[in-house]
């Protein structure tokens, strides 16, 4: 797919049989075993293949629990605790798809953080970056109906909370809220089509991942220098280079995710989800998922009104406003030099936006009062400040390091340059081992 | 550029100094708290914690007598069966005798008539009042929550950045921890100022305000032990914590038992990835 021709060549007869009619093996050997790969990808590039695999899980898990899940409102909340006291292995079922939903976001989050620091979204790679914010918004809505159908306390209650948002919209609000609620306060209907939508969705979500591979495997993947592959000793060979260290990396984040699910499996859940959902009764701070808490964050900043649009409207299109300014970040950037590692001033401003994120999601779990709300309108102004102000303004002022000529002359000059200054325990020039 | 970094620290200082003037102010008095629980819950030693954690048998069934013959007037747990008991150690024939001490309602029969009959191990643990509205009534107004998940559904928050460190330390028992304390806080006396409205019991621990309409629920030799344990409220309130953990999460030795089979397995595993990966990559700089 990668633009060079096919060299795949079928072994055996029906091998060659096939090819002729669907050259299937041929598709995935072309962009899994002979597609060129940057030479220089470090553990931040494995995290697509993480994901894929996340995926994967959450949706296998997923189709066993719906075989014993009930959306009703009266049946919810009980037989997701018959699957988790009497279904064969269900705890272990559900708490996979539980915590493999944050799984998910954090590996997607390294994703997005990898392509903003690495410049994965410059030029020619626009419409790649903008089919992974089609897919992170899919995951969102996923995740929030997802969070809805065990029908607890914050499952009702966040679900009140965030249809509530579309009730800022001017004139069609009301009506689309009562469309995503199916009548006038979260109930039955809710509960059914969400149920609905969180099991459709996350196919859409495999869908896009299709186009996102194939687009990326129409430009090619970037690298931690920025700079475009030239010549044939800038790649190696997918296979086996790729697969083994993706594999290396899909291992060890299991791993950490197994941590979770066996030994802290309630860590990143809400306990007033373990109460059934009471619409008489509201929890005292009513918090959504951990990975929504930074948008939450921003949500409850605007506690002023802007001309006509008062608080709550613009609360709401603070929120949106900061995932739809993702979209058009190929675009703010203005930068010459696509990786971080080349640009100063970008990698610090980079740091701090991490910083920020993490800053504001922490804030996102605090009630809006006291000094939390000057924090969090600081921490907003930061988060839009990054993509609006300082990614155009940096390109076109900051003063990037030299580049080097190629990829292949960028790693020839860190292993010989690694073999004078060694840092402790960093394994020098491997390729003389014996 | 480098005055607009040290204009931006400047007001990153003032800001933060502002911050820390506001968080001071923001203290409040002993009388008038405003953040709850008021004193946070002492963590205790429990045999089900950490990685190789299990059930201690015998306090799960002490814990259970003190749910039997003191929290049950009030609290129901009706999504555990009596099959489930097995868990804590009894034979089927024990199941079988504890379920047939409890009477549940079925129905209709042949005639159309719901009738009594005495529970049967695939049964629920039936609850204490006839309907929520009934349980409210004889209760002031708020129906006692049921106990299936109380263990889980209740945990004191523990703030940056203890929470970072649960994640090494494994800190999964903030449920059973706020059980305990909140028995054993019945005794402390508020301060002095303090109103406690009518009705209602002041417990520092109390997750939701300086008081609360259960009254001390539990005293000193209430429930007998036949295995020796001390008859204490401290004690009472370990072992009903223990049990209802228990009740909230019965596979907890099966999900740690595995997990350390799956742990074990993926390390392992990762090391011969790495291994191999780095024989794949030996002549290559990278």
């Amino acid at each position: 797919m990668a633009g060079g021709h096919s060299t795949y060549t079928p072994s055996s007869g029906i091998g060659r049989w096939v090819d002729k009619r669907l050259p299937l093996p041929r598709l995935v050997y072309d962009s899994f075993v002979a597609y060129p790969v940057p030479r220089n990808l470090n553990y931040a590039y494995t995290f697509g293949g993480i994901l894929s695999i996340m995926l994967v899980v959450q949706i296998l898990t997923g189709v066993v629990l719906a075989m014993h899940y009930a959306a009703s409102t009266e049946l919810a909340f009980a037989s997701v605790e018959k699957i988790m006291r009497d279904v064969n292995s269900g705890w272990l079922l559900r708490y996979m798809h539980a915590n493999g939903a944050s799984f998910f976001f954090i590996a997607v989050y390294i994703h997005i953080f990898r392509g903003l620091y690495y410049g994965s979204y410059k030029a020619p790679r626009e419409l790649l970056w903008i089919l992974g914010c089609i897919i992170y918004l899919l995951m969102m809505a996923t995740a929030f109906m997802g969070y809805v159908l065990p029908w607890g306390q914050m499952s009702f209650w966040g679900a009140t909370v965030i249809t509530g948002f579309f009730t800022a919209i001017p004139l069609v609000g009301e009506w689309i809220q009562q469309l995503l609620l199916g009548g006038f306060a979260v109930d039955n209907p809710t509960l059914n089509r969400f149920y609905s939508l969180h099991y459709l969705l996350p196919f859409m979500i495999a869908g896009v991942v299709v186009l996102h591979v194939w687009a990326l495997h129409v430009t090619g993947q970037t690298n931690p220098t920025g700079i475009e592959v030239k010549s044939k000793t800038d790649t190696v060979a997918f296979t086996p280079y790729a697969t083994i260290k993706d594999g290396f990396a899909m291992v060890v984040f299991l791993a950490v995710y197994a941590y979770f699910v066996f030994y802290i499996p309630n860590f990143l859940g809400h306990p007033d989800n373990y109460t059934i959902a009471n619409s008489l009764k509201t929890p005292a701070h009513i918090v959504p998922e951990w990975y929504f808490l930074p948008f939450y964050a921003i949500l409850r900043a605007i506690t002023f009104n802007i001309g006509p649009i008062d608080s709550k409207l613009g609360g709401v299109l603070a929120m949106f406003g900061a995932i739809a300014v993702l979209f058009v970040v190929p675009w703010l950037d203005t930068s010459k030099v696509r990786s971080a590692v080349y640009r100063p001033w970008y990698k610090l401003f980079f740091w701090l936006f991490v910083i920020n994120a993490l800053f504001l999601g922490w804030l996102g779990s605090r009630p809006a009062e006291g000094w939390y709300i000057p924090a969090m309108q600081l921490s907003t102004l930061y988060y839009f400040g990054f993509f609006i102000i300082i990614m155009p303004l940096l390109g076109l002022i900051e003063t990037p390091r030299r580049l080097p000529n190629s990829i292949t002359e960028a790693v020839l000059a860190k292993t010989r340059g690694g073999a004078t200054v060694t840092p402790e325990g960093a394994a020098a020039a491997p390729e003389k081992r014996a | 550029m480098k005055t607009i970094l040290s204009g931006l620290a400047a007001v990153g200082l003032v800001f933060s100094a502002a911050v820390a003037t506001a968080a001071e102010e923001g203290g409040h008095s002993a009388a008038e708290p405003t953040h709850f629980p008021i004193l946070k819950p002492q963590e205790m030693d429990w045999s089900f914690a950490g990685p190789f954690g299990t059930y201690d048998k015998g306090q799960l069934q002490r814990g259970f007598k003190v749910y039997r013959e003191v929290c049950s007037a009030c609290h129901s747990m009706n999504l555990v069966a009596f099959r489930t008991l097995e868990g804590l150690g009894y034979s089927e024939a024990q199941v079988r005798a504890i379920a047939a001490e409890y009477t549940v309602t079925d129905g209709p029969n042949a005639d159309g008539e719901m009738f009594e009959r005495p529970a049967l191990p695939s049964d629920h643990f039936p609850s204490p009042f006839p309907n929520e509205a009934a349980a409210a009534a004889s209760n002031g107004g708020a129906a006692p929550p049921d106990f299936s998940l109380i263990a889980k559904a209740r945990a004191v928050e523990r703030g940056f950045p203890t929470f970072v460190f649960d994640v090494f330390t494994q800190y999964a028992e903030s449920g059973p921890d706020y059980i305990h304390a909140l028995l054993t806080g019945y005794e402390m006396e508020p301060p002095e100022g303090m109103e406690i409205a009518e009705g209602t019991y002041y417990n520092p621990y109390f997750i939701a305000g300086k008081s609360l309409a259960m009254a001390q629920p539990i005293s000193d030799g209430q429930v007998t032990y036949e295995d020796g344990s001390p008859e204490t409220i401290d004690q009472y309130s370990r072992d009903v914590s223990a049990f209802l953990m228990w009740a909230a999460e019965p596979h907890l030795e099966d999900r740690k038992k595995t997990g350390f089979r799956v742990m074990i397995f993926l390390l392992i595993f990762a090391g011969l990835v790495y291994l191999t990966k780095r024989k794949v990559w030996t002549e290559v700089a990278h």
